[in-house]
């Protein structure tokens, strides 16, 4: 579109528009306003601070790949395969997306904790999750799956499976198809899907915070060093809460691009 | 990606809170005072208000729970109270500089530090020492919050030093992990162990006499109801008001 | 060394057995609905069919029946390649990529399968586009490709579902040129409901409706002397069915047309054929002896090319516009059907290939 038009809305339509948008933004512009700028950067700099940023970093990047090795299967299953209970799955697998994070770090550690339902197997086998980096990852992975298997889903539907018939009919065998055909057709979907459940993971706490525990270096995230700040340097709370927008802010704007691009190849199938 | 339901995933969380807050604002009614009280007061402090409210009918107490420094932060955005009962000096020593009292902040209270551990004390801890052995995963509060600095403290008196598996933010996610059984030790205020009633088990470390943390209460200059908001200071301070305290673990001012 | 299909598959009313040659190209006729996609999926192995058994060159593509282990070779496995309406090119894949995925799937390495992939592509007469994107190529260059792509993985079985049905009628012609081509040595199904596709395609003809085979049999001996009224109208010719008498047939609705018909037995049945052109409609009865004239009631007047089709219950005319008008035709309508004796073409009803109406699988089940 060569101008932007705003035609054919009705006024009101843009006023309350407006307002939602200010709801959203006004916060952000507060919080902008209440940087120290002086100090901004050894206030973000510091030992802590640094450590806090690079395990976030470490962390959402390894719950993204764990996100995709299992939200990709777990897609798959629920956009092809017909099975009994499979509305009810979907509704589970979704579940995290409404779920109070506190919740969620409750239910991780009813499950991977020393006491859990898996704690006693996994202590035999040698593995503490218990206060790891593991955890950290663990909990940013069950919070941030749902995204991937739902912006995934929805593309493996749109696109329909009549690829999929004419590949195998050329003699493709399934995981041939599944890779050649497949994951090609829906690969924008799966980048945007990819990027926003890194923008999740990055953004855990609540999970993080019940289930892993809180240590410089091993699990205290940013959202905890920030959480932590406040309570005696409100000043480096703030700018690293802006550094976390920033970075928010430039995964969301990525996971729109390749979102639309998606949308394009879809349009043209 | 279908565009609809990633609106919706965007969308809840931020209309959701929304209706939520319409329903907190405290009551504007003028014979009721608000209270920002430390989040370990929860308890005893319900108990006092009881008795103040029978003591002085027509005259109802609200409470805002929270930590002391959120409190702090509150406060100082303008939130409206009449009271504040703070679980340590510093956080009340950062509100004066830029706040005015009625008067000066007075100790209610004391609190000291108590070793938590699980019920059947599992790894068998008996001493301060015993929570810098290796295998014992103990969990304090992180240095930069008040039961942190605390615990700071109580290790330079005893001459321990502690290699925690994980530094929280509160102690009430501290005294969560060793309820849990996640870590085998941590260390919390005697009050935490009181309150939490059996979920854990507390050991009284002879040296936290030495690392007393107090707990001060200051009517706010601004009250809309100084006078009632000060017989409530007064009665926290009184016989009947320090009775609750103590049987909630509290040591006298 | 053949195809040999017998399957059900009862929730759409399918049910036949067809045979196909190596190297034959068979065409399937009929309407919408007739259970032609139905066909192509079991073969292809895209719907498992509830009873039947199939073979390819000897192979067992699937065999279904009750209380036995079934057997169902994944589409993968079947070498039977689907070519549909829609060119359906790999969208992210260029056009030879897309035409070497036959060839890369088995296995060929990638030099060697783009070879392959250029070889079908001078095949189908579209090497410059071997670089292109699908989305860079006209309606009929995709279906080229697609022709390729399907050749390409050398199946030993082609299945066209009306392949140039999406197509401009314009591209048509030259798609179908390169089709008789490339088609000659192959053993393919084609679907269609264009009897010229018929015509210039196929060795056979099976006409299905309702989910059976209504009729079957070389092609030019199906489609110029129909049996059935379905066939008749595919091919677009008026048929009547009779006894043979001394003077020619008379109709099963009692009409008498003179017409010689030689070496046909006396009583024996026999189906008399008019082309529509052929066909002359007068408001009375024609009183000229040597013409043939039917009666019957107007059930549509609608254009058809220059002309105007007439259509009754039995039968249909083409007469022109201006006639039409001058008649006043409108449905319901009573008419004369008239037309010369010489216009019409007279065969045996039973055919020299036998006609497998509704044969049921289930009949041919071997214990």
């Amino acid at each position: 579109m060569a101008t932007p038009s705003l035609a054919g809305l009705p006024r009101w339509v843009l006023v309350v528009a407006l307002l939602g948008a200010l709801l959203v933004v006004l916060p952000l512009a507060a919080m902008v306003s209440r940087v120290d700028w002086a100090n901004f950067f050894s206030l973000v700099s510091s030992e802590s601070s640094v450590a806090a940023l690079l395990l976030s970093l470490r962390t959402s990047a390894v719950a993204t790949v764990l996100c995709v090795l299992f939200g990709v299967p777990m897609a798959l299953t629920l956009a092809r395969a017909a099975f009994r209970g499979q509305k009810l799955l979907r509704s589970l697998v979704l579940l995290p997306l409404v779920l109070p994070p506190v919740v969620g770090g409750l239910a991780l550690l009813y499950t991977f904790g020393r006491r859990g339902l898996l704690g006693g197997t996994l202590d035999l086998l040698g593995i503490e999750i218990a206060f790891s980096t593991t955890a950290v990852v663990l909990a940013q992975t069950f919070v941030a799956v749902p995204f991937l298997v739902l912006s995934l889903e929805g593309a493996l539907r749109t696109v329909g499976t009549r690829y999929e018939a004419v590949a195998a009919t050329l003699g493709a065998r399934p995981t041939t198809v599944l890779r050649r055909v497949t994951l090609p057709l829906v690969l924008p979907s799966l980048v945007s899907g990819s990027i926003l459940s890194f923008a999740r993971a990055l953004g855990e706490f609540g999970a993080t915070l019940t289930f892993a525990g809180s240590l410089q270096g091993s699990t205290r995230t940013l959202p905890l060093e920030i959480y932590l700040q406040r309570e005696t340097d409100p000043d480096a709370a703030v700018a690293l809460s802006l550094v976390l927008v920033i970075v928010a802010v430039i995964v969301v704007g990525l996971a729109h691009r390749s979102g639309t691009a998606g949308e394009r190849r879809s349009a043209e199938l | 990606m279908s565009r609809q339901r990633l609106f919706v995933i965007v969308a809840l969380p931020l209309i959701l809170p929304l209706s939520l807050s319409a329903c907190a604002g405290p009551p504007g009614d003028d014979s009721s005072i608000t209270v920002f009280a430390a989040a370990s007061l929860r308890a005893p402090f319900t108990e006092v208000a009881e008795g103040y409210e029978a003591q002085n009918p027509g005259t109802t107490v609200v409470f805002s729970f929270a930590g002391s420094s959120d409190l702090a932060t509150q406060l100082l955005e303008g939130a409206p109270a009449d009271v504040f009962a703070s679980a340590d000096t510093r956080s009340m020593a950062a509100l004066t500089e830029a706040f005015p009292f009625r008067g000066e902040p007075v100790v209610f209270a004391t609190n000291s530090l108590e070793i938590a551990v699980p019920p059947g004390n599992p790894t068998a801890i008996t001493s301060f020492a015993d929570l810098a052995d290796d295998g014992v995963r103990s969990v304090v509060c992180a240095e930069r919050v008040p039961c942190g600095t605390a615990t700071a403290a109580l290790e330079e008196v005893v001459g321990v030093t502690l290699s925690p598996v994980s530094e929280e933010s509160s102690v009430t996610d501290v005294l969560g992990k060793v309820s849990s059984g996640e870590a085998d030790a941590g260390v919390v205020y005697a009050t935490d162990v009181q309150a939490a009633a059996g979920a854990v088990e507390g050991i009284i470390v002879p040296e936290a006499g030495e690392v007393i943390n107090a707990y001060p209460i200051a009517v706010l200059a601004d009250s809309a109801n100084e006078d009632a908001a000060s017989k409530f200071a007064a009665y926290v301070l009184s016989t009947a008001g320090q009775a609750v305290l103590e049987a909630a673990g509290f040591g006298a001012p | 060394m053949t195809l040999q299909l017998d399957a059900t598959v009862p929730a759409r009313g399918f049910g036949m057995s067809l045979t196909v040659e190596t190297g034959e190209t068979l065409a399937v006729l009929g309407p919408n609905g007739a259970g032609k996609s139905t066909l192509l999926a079991v073969i292809a192995g895209l719907l498992r069919p509830d009873s039947g058994k199939s073979t390819l060159d000897g192979e067992v593509l699937f065999e279904v029946a009750p209380r036995t282990r079934s057997t169902f070779i994944q589409p993968a496995a079947r070498g039977v390649s689907l070519l549909a309406q829609d060119p359906l090119l790999f969208p992210h894949l260029s056009v030879l990529e897309n035409v070497a995925f036959g060839p890369r799937s088995a296995g060929v390495r990638r030099a060697q399968a783009r070879a392959h992939a250029r070889r079908w592509l001078e095949e189908v007469e579209a090497p410059e586009l071997a670089h292109r994107m699908p989305t860079e190529l006209s309606g009929g260059q995709a279906q080229r490709v697609a022709v390729a792509r399907a050749l390409a993985s050398n199946p030993s079985l082609l299945l066209l579902d009306e392949p140039m049905a999406a197509l401009d009628v314009s591209v048509a012609p030259a798609l179908r040129r390169m089709l008789r081509r490339v088609l000659r040595d192959q053993t393919v199904i084609i679907v269609t409901h264009d009897i010229l596709d018929a015509f210039t395609l196929a060795d056979r003809v099976v006409v299905l409706d309702a989910g059976s085979i209504v009729e079957q049999g070389p092609t030019h001996e199906v489609l110029e002397r129909p049996r059935s009224r379905f066939t008749a109208d595919l091919a677009g010719l008026n048929i009547l069915s009779g006894v043979r008498t001394a003077n020619g047939i008379r109709t099963f609705a009692g009409n008498e047309i003179t017409r010689a018909a030689p070496g046909i037995a006396l009583h024996t049945s026999i189906v008399a054929a008019v082309r529509p052109s052929a066909v002359r409609v007068s408001l009375a009865q024609p009183a000229n002896f040597h013409v043939a004239a039917l009666p019957g009631i107007i059930l549509d007047v609608e254009p058809h090319g220059g002309l105007v089709r007439v259509r009754a219950e039995e039968f249909a005319a083409d007469i022109t516009p201006a006639l039409a008008a001058e008649l006043d035709l409108a449905p319901g309508n009573c008419v004369w059907f008239a037309f010369d004796a010489t216009d019409v073409t007279v065969y045996p009803y039973q055919p020299s290939t036998i006609i497998e109406r509704g044969r049921s699988a289930q009949a041919k089940r071997i214990p």
